[in-house]
């Protein structure tokens, strides 16, 4: 295959070197984004809240992977979705209490990543994406047709519980300071990664594969190790999601899903800390007033994909970034 | 009634025949997959959308037109295969110079485009589409009963492989094509029209997901889904195989939708995910793809 196709610019816009000066100002963000967090349930409906964080989270993860490490996973929904099958699971039938209940499909989540991480990074570029995929379609057909998994009605009615036994969840309130908190630190692991001497050896693997090979990294135990971070963040998210919701259904492991996140970084912006967040906001906050035009949405979202793909590489956050000249 | 490991052959023969119908889907589509990547370097998505768009052509022909099923066997890949050269040409063509993530994510935008809006027209039941008059019926064989139709399907589907494997390898054109996927810049330098190669390429690429359509609609009913569930076993299936070589992955295709078939009758639980747990074995042993180059 002709794999020699100049690459004028690299997926990810080219890393600006960060100073202090930028991560006062990331750090400034993240303030804001924990007051925002604390205000916003006052204004606005908390189980929307609830559904934009998730996917948030779910994003951050996702851009973890591709962003950071380059590797464009199409099977996303694997992850996201059998966490949340495990965790409503074991919230009702097993009655574990809602903490251990995400905690095991946020485990399960790891374990499937390792799994098919070990599988799909024998591959490189497109053929990493369609194994993914092609793994995550397995996923489906498998919660398909399971028996725990209740097949097409999924495992409805999922109590909330009580937080380590004590908080009662059902009150929507309580149910956002959870989902706010693992969202926070969800974010916070994920810009530490990042920035962590792991993170940048992530990058140089994304930039130049080969150049990192030669440097002496073993650049598929680094692949390998944030496809697995990766999938346990985005189960993390899954898991949440479905003691939120108290449902999960075969919506969460479909091709589809894994559509939508890449959709909400591509939006938000690849390779920015925040533009996932921005990215799940506008999808989630479109698809719910769009809801009534039924199969438009497929339509739209499929608009913005080629609008984003074509004219808006660099996403909102991307965007913001390049005009003020700050890494975000 | 004659058995083979305690299955009457009816069922097994039938089942391998389905098989056989399948594989012949997964060959057209994968061969179109592999020509495409490889001159244009970008795994079409949409390749499952314009095959259900190709089924929804036939129907619109005969429903609207009242062209039947030879005229819907020429004319919906023309259809298909000009609405392809649109797409490369408007949209396809601006990313050439770009990684090649963003040819997925473009191609998949444009699969949810065209299967959103055929969702929208004709609802999800899927449409009925009759087996030409000339077709029905079928051979009584000794050890099963041969529809005619699904003969032909494996006839045509074998007949259009093996003519593309022919004009890529043994005509000048082929040549060009070959040599272009090689080296693009320096079949440009020798004066070939590489950006209009890439076009047709693409176009051809398609039309071929169109003529499939055409041949399964009258087999599964046409219904603007069935892009979208085939296309990820048709990835599975380029994944096994490799896109380095055009027999390749005719070859695999015809293969695993056999396999396929085989599982419905032994175990019919793993018939839908059979192919994927194919691929993660070959990924074990020869992560290249049986008839890849290792890069």
């Amino acid at each position: 295959m002709a794999d020699t196709a100049a690459i004028d610019s690299a997926p990810i816009a080219a890393a600006l070197p960060e100073s202090r000066d930028d991560k006062a100002l990331q750090r400034k963000i993240f303030l804001g984004l924990a007051v925002l967090l604390v205000v916003a349930p006052l204004v606005l409906y908390p189980v929307y809240l609830m559904k934009v964080l998730c996917f948030a989270l779910f994003a951050l993860a996702f851009n973890l992977l591709l962003g950071y490490g380059g590797l464009l996973s199409f099977g996303h929904a694997a992850y996201f979705g059998m966490a949340s099958y495990l965790a409503a699971y074991s919230a009702k039938v097993w009655g574990l209490t809602p903490e251990v209940a995400i905690l095991l499909g946020t485990v399960t989540a790891a374990v499937l990543g390792l799994v098919f991480g070990a599988l799909a990074i024998r591959r490189q570029g497109i053929y990493f994406s369609m194994i993914t995929l092609a793994l995550a379609q397995m996923a489906f057909f498998f919660a398909l047709q399971a028996k725990f998994t209740g097949g097409e009605d999924g495992i409805q009615a999922v109590p909330r519980g009580n937080l380590f036994g004590v908080v009662s969840l059902a009150d929507d309130r309580a149910m956002y300071a959870l989902v706010a908190t693992v969202f926070f630190l969800g974010m916070l692991a994920i810009y530490r990664i990042i920035h962590s001497p792991f993170g940048q050896v992530l990058k140089a693997i994304r930039d130049n594969e080969n150049r990192a090979v030669s440097l002496g990294y073993r650049v598929n135990q680094y692949k390998l190790a944030v496809f697995v971070l990766s999938a346990t963040l985005a189960g993390l998210a899954g898991a949440t999601k479905a003691i939120v919701f108290q449902l999960a259904s075969l919506t969460d492991v479909h091709w589809s899903m894994s559509g939508e996140v890449v959709l909400m970084t591509l939006v938000g912006g690849m390779g920015t800390v925040f533009g996932p967040i921005v990215g799940a906001l506008v999808i989630v906050t479109m698809e719910t007033y769009l809801a009534q035009f039924g199969a438009w949405v497929t339509v739209i979202q499929g608009c913005v994909f080629v609008l984003c793909v074509l004219l808006f590489r660099e996403g909102v956050v991307g965007l913001i970034a390049r005009k003020i000249r700050k890494p975000l | 009634m004659m058995t083979i490991f305690g299955v009457p052959t009816q069922a097994l023969f039938g089942q391998l025949l389905l098989g056989l119908i399948n594989g012949s889907f997964y060959a057209i589509l994968s061969l179109g997959l592999a020509i495409i990547f490889g001159l244009l370097n970008i795994i079409n998505f949409a390749h499952g959308a314009l095959y259900m768009m190709g089924a929804f052509v036939a129907w619109m022909l005969l429903t609207y037109f009242g062209l039947g099923y030879w005229w819907a066997l020429g004319l919906a890949p023309l259809v298909v295969g000009v609405f392809g050269i649109i797409l490369e040409r408007v949209l396809i063509a601006r990313l050439y110079k770009l990684d090649h993530l963003y040819g997925l994510l473009l191609t998949f935008g444009l699969a949810l485009i065209i299967q959103g809006l055929f969702r929208n027209q004709y609802g999800v039941s899927g449409l009925p589409y009759a087996i030409p008059a000339e077709l029905s019926g079928g051979q009584r064989l000794p050890f099963m009963f041969l529809p005619n139709y699904r003969a032909w399907v494996v006839v045509a589907s074998l007949a259009v492989c093996i003519a593309t494997w022919l004009v890529i390898e043994k005509t000048k054109l082929g040549a060009y094509l070959r040599a272009a996927t090689e080296n693009p810049t320096l079949v440009q330098a020798f004066g070939v029209n590489v950006p209009l190669f890439l076009t047709l390429t693409y176009g051809f690429g398609v039309a071929l997901a169109g003529f499939a359509g055409v041949l399964a609609a009258p087999i599964y009913s046409v219904n603007p889904n069935m892009g979208a569930d085939i296309i990820i076993v048709v990835f599975a299936v380029v994944v096994i195989g490799g896109m380095g070589s055009i027999l390749g992955s005719v070859i695999t295709g015809f293969a695993l939708g056999l396999v396929e078939g085989l599982t419905k009758v032994f175990y019919p639980e793993a018939s839908s995910t059979v192919i994927f747990v194919i691929m993660v074995l070959v990924l074990l042993v020869k992560p290249a793809g049986l008839f890849g180059r290792t890069a």
